[in-house]
């Protein structure tokens, strides 16, 4: 186990990359702390395997180090970084038997034949498949298949880290809640630094103590499940985590109000933005609709109805956006307008949030 | 009610017609001959199975068949992991992947009876490259004296000939591997021999296979070029079945016992694509999915 360090990170697949554009992964620094859960959220080809590959040392960065507690290895093999790594597509030697692949990592480092009997049966026990360890991989489902790649992965237990790219892309739903909660028992258990790629955010956000989301080659924001709901740095934070995603309304910001569709909203503290677009996100879960009174104009297009709640999709000034409705609610009779609470209000512009200006800095 | 019309089966009739002329009929004319004799004047005796016994009796035959055996055991001994020697070495993408491949198809673009003039010249001594070279250097090579010379020009030429069929397939085949089983096997710190063994050849078994059958196939029915080389000699050194086959039957005009040799030729044949078809289907079946 160990604490792995970016330094001034960045990877472009191209031999004389450019300009920022050429880059895959943008210039990076990063903690990654000694036996935390990170789950690495974003959508597809934003460089998150690029990353996770540069960290097992399948990919050797254009610039930039890598350092496992304090080492630099960013021209150490693979071999040498003992690191476990689960891809997204399951990988078996399929001529082996389902015991021989869970034990080829150990054999490989020339482990003796009873502790690898023992760790094995140990990890058959955890991903479910002691009934199977003497068959062939070959034949075996896909989820089989990849949850003997979960086990190869979990085999070694003094692993500087484990990475899991998507691992449970082709697992059924009902075994990915399994799974995944194996993963997590396995992390409290043993206190790996673990390493998790996704594009999905309710696995980033159960698994993980730190998201990080990656969007466009960056790092865009670090942070627990709760500061990406509440406070995301980027719009893309706001847009890609949560169901639906926030509301983003062009606005105006004078001090601590900002103008959306004509209407004035109070935003609760004096934000200083410059020319940039400047955009105010709100989550769809803090709009409420109101028929009378102050708000923002709104028109009810649509309400959906998905069981533990119901979605009312909006058109406010022309942007499509929505709120959530708790189950027994019902939009009031001629609501055409929407408020919200200060607190739960971001300002952001040129899409990246501008924080509240402090009282402190107000008084001086 | 139903009408039951029966015409549909006149569509059929121009398969069968072609089928019967490019095979049943030509195969039947040989199983003709077989069970018959002749004294000329187109005058047939009936001989039921005698030229059967007679060929399974000669020592002729089975000495062709020994040849033949070794000499397709010989070659795929060879051409098989050299192929695949030849397949791992190749580039694996850019130009000279591409340059690679063209160079690899040549030898397979030539034909037979080509590759044995172009053997049958270069092994010569006295103006061939190689023999020359080689009695140069003192070797005594003479394919057409020396039983050894003479086999190894047969074999070597067909080595030179389709160990780029093998190396094109095994190629094939390991291209189709997923990146990730080589980042997984690095992960799992496997050694060069442990990837070989566990992940390039299983995922190219199926290739292989196909690439075993068609030599072998290939090689049990060689005529062209050890013929134009040497002729089945020195002696009956390389005469292999279909050699001894036109000579009994064009030759020696011996169409009784060449029309039972060809069938027993032809029934060896099937048999062997049999057993790779069987082995074949059964690899898939443990492929597929429980």
């Amino acid at each position: 186990m160990a604490k792995i360090t970016l330094d001034n990170l960045a990877h472009s697949y191209l031999p004389q990359p450019k300009g920022e554009d050429d880059y895959a992964l943008k210039e990076l620094n990063h903690d990654w702390n000694d036996g935390e859960a990170y789950a690495l959220l974003g959508a597809s080809g934003c460089g998150k395997s690029t990353l996770l590959n540069i960290i097992s040392g399948l990919l050797h960065p254009s610039q930039g180090r890598i350092l496992f507690d304090g080492h630099d290895v960013t021209h150490a093999p693979t071999a040498e970084r003992n690191i476990a790594q689960v891809f997204q597509f399951p990988v078996v030697y399929d001529t082996m038997s389902v015991r021989d692949n869970l034990a080829f990592p150990l054999r490989n480092r020339g482990r003796d034949e009873t502790y690898v009997a023992e760790r094995v049966q140990e990890i058959a026990r955890m991903i479910g498949m002691e009934a199977e360890l003497d068959r062939k991989a070959r034949g075996l489902t896909a989820d089989a298949k990849q949850k003997i790649s979960l086990g190869r992965g979990m085999v070694r237990k003094d692993v500087n880290a484990l990475l899991f790219d998507e691992p449970l892309t082709v697992i059924d739903p009902h075994m990915k809640w399994e799974l995944r909660t194996q993963l997590k028992q396995l992390h409290q258990d043993f206190g790996h630094t673990m390493i998790y790629v996704t594009h999905d955010q309710t696995e980033a956000l159960t698994f993980a103590d730190k998201v990080v989301v990656m969007y466009d080659g960056r790092v865009v924001q670090i942070g627990t499940p709760q500061e990406l709901f509440e406070r995301p740095a980027h719009t893309f934070v706001g847009y890609f985590i949560g169901s639906p995603g926030m509301n983003l309304f062009d606005a105006e910001v004078y001090g601590r109000t900002a103008r959306i569709a004509g209407a004035e909203v109070d935003l609760g503290a004096v934000h200083e933005t410059g020319r940039g677009r400047v955009q105010v996100g709100v989550r769809p879960e803090f709009v409420a609709l109101r028929a009378d009174g102050p708000g923002v104009p709104a028109r009810v297009s649509r309400v959906e109805d998905v069981g533990r709640h119901k979605i009312v999709r909006l058109d406010v000034g022309g942007t499509s956006s929505s709120a959530i409705l708790p189950e027994h609610e019902t939009v009031p009779a001629g609501a055409d307008r929407i408020v919200f609470d200060p607190a739960v209000i971001n300002v952001y512009e040129n899409d990246w949030r501008v924080p509240p200006v402090r009282r402190g800095r107000e008084a001086a | 009610m139903k009408t039951v019309n029966q015409k549909a089966w006149f569509l059929v009739l121009p398969v069968l017609v072609l089928v019967a002329f490019s095979a049943v009929i030509p195969l039947m004319t040989v199983v003709n001959y077989s069970v018959q004799d002749t004294f000329g004047n187109n005058v047939f005796f009936w001989a039921g199975l005698d030229w059967f016994r007679d060929m399974l009796a000669s020592d002729r035959m089975w000495n062709a068949l020994v040849r033949q055996l070794v000499f397709s055991a010989i070659i795929l001994a060879i051409e098989v992991p050299l192929g695949i020697f030849v397949a791992l070495n190749m580039p694996k993408s850019g130009v000279w992947a591409s340059f690679c491949l063209v160079l690899m198809s040549l030898p397979l673009l030539i034909p037979w009876n080509v590759v044995g003039t172009i053997w049958q010249i270069f092994g010569r001594v006295d103006i061939g490259l190689l023999g020359y070279t080689l009695d140069a250097i003192g070797i005594d090579y003479n394919y057409t004296q020396g039983f050894i010379a003479a086999w190894a020009t047969v074999i070597v030429m067909d080595v030179w000939h389709w160990t780029s069929l093998v190396a094109l397939l095994a190629y094939a085949g390991l291209r189709s591997i997923p990146d990730a089983y080589y980042q997984a096997a690095k992960i799992d710190q496997a050694s060069r021999w442990k990837v070989f063994r566990y992940i390039e050849l299983p995922k190219m078994s199926g290739v292989l296979m196909i690439a075993i059958l068609l030599r072998f196939m290939d090689s049990f029915m060689i005529y062209t070029e050890p013929f134009v080389v040497t002729g089945g000699g020195p002696g009956n050194a390389t005469t292999f079945l279909s050699i001894d086959l036109v000579k009994m039957a064009l030759g020696q005009f011996d169409l009784g016992p060449a029309a039972a040799f060809s069938l027993m030729y032809f029934l060896v044949i099937l048999l062997v694509s049999w057993v790779f078809y069987t082995v074949m289907t059964n690899l898939d079946k443990r492929d597929g999915v429980r």
